[in-house]
């Protein structure tokens, strides 16, 4: 293990952490409704995140990350039709 | 590098690309598994709101954002495992691979004393619930149904990788298990930072509901 490599992933967690208190403070805010989406994108951001770093997305072949993105997209299929069916009711 | 080559490879190049992928294609199904109760947590929560808002202000948001935290540092110890072993250090991926499975089984425990405050508070449908803490106490109800499966499944879901990371260090540390590239570390942690990942989320659905 590089020393880079150590340092890499030690700033990831430590990243992660700060992500975890801006979520704890965006609800201490009380943001409302938009609370929500601030709530999601800071988890996205942590996804991305531990992807990326901790996966080792950030240095495998593209391929790998289009299979990790593939169960996202069919989420999203899933997600989609579901609420275009719930939604419109 | 004692890493055993299975005889369906030309090389250890290769048999690492396999797993990687192989490993991505398990957790884009698990991505699902969980995504339908995401989906499903979805509809009602929008339909339910007001129910959904009153029930997640009943649970610990302090051991939510603590168990978080654990976490987190589990992954980040759980990589470093898989560099040490890629790097052929064996106490070193050892250590780290039981700090994993420690802080694992710490996230466990306290999720467990948390069911149980739970239970004490009457929040659990159908086994102890006491309607009259809500205003909405069939939405509420609702909620707490997904908190518990929703959580329950991550929770079988992290024991079984707190299980593999515990063998897998005192295997290493024995010296019964071949470090090699890395590669069945490398998948163990794929598998734990998927986890990671779901908690990730479930965290502000649940607790961080106005």
């Amino acid at each position: 293990m590089t020393r880079r490599t150590l340092i890499v992933n030690v700033l990831c967690a430590a990243a992660l952490l700060v992500l975890l208190g801006a979520a704890v403070a965006a609800w201490k805010l009380d943001l409302g409704r938009a609370g929500l989406a601030v709530g999601l994108a800071i988890a996205a951001a942590k996804a991305v995140l531990i992807g990326a770093v901790f996966m080792e997305l950030r240095t495998s072949r593209p391929l790998t990350t289009v299979f990790a993105l593939a169960g996202l997209f069919w989420l999203a299929i899933m997600m989609t039709l579901t609420l275009a069916d719930f939604l419109t009711r | 590098m004692d890493q055993v080559i299975s005889h369906q490879f030309v090389s250890a190049e290769q048999q690492k690309e396999t797993t990687r992928l192989g490993m991505w294609t398990f957790l884009a199904s698990e991505v699902l598994f969980f995504g339908a109760l995401f989906t499903g947590y979805t509809v009602y929560r929008i339909e339910f709101h007001d129910g959904f808002a009153e029930a997640s202000g009943h649970l610990y948001r302090w051991i939510g954002i603590g168990n978080t935290a654990v976490l987190l540092v589990s992954s980040l110890t759980m990589a470093l495992a898989v560099h040490a072993a890629v790097a052929g250090r064996r106490s070193l991926t050892a250590g780290l691979l039981g700090m994993t499975a420690l802080l694992g089984a710490v996230f466990l425990a306290v999720k467990g004393v948390e069911y149980r405050l739970d239970y004490h508070d009457a929040i659990v449908p159908v086994l102890r619930f006491d309607a009259a803490k809500f205003e909405h106490p069939g939405q509420a109800a609702m909620h707490l149904v997904f908190y518990f499966i929703m959580t329950g499944l991550h929770a079988v879901h992290l024991l079984a990788a707190v299980a593999v990371a515990g063998v897998c260090a005192v295997r290493t540390g024995a010296g019964s298990l071949g470090l090699g590239e890395g590669t069945r570390l490398e998948a163990l942690g794929l598998y734990w930072h998927f986890v990671d990942v779901v908690w990730v989320f479930l965290l502000p659905l649940l607790y961080f509901i106005k």
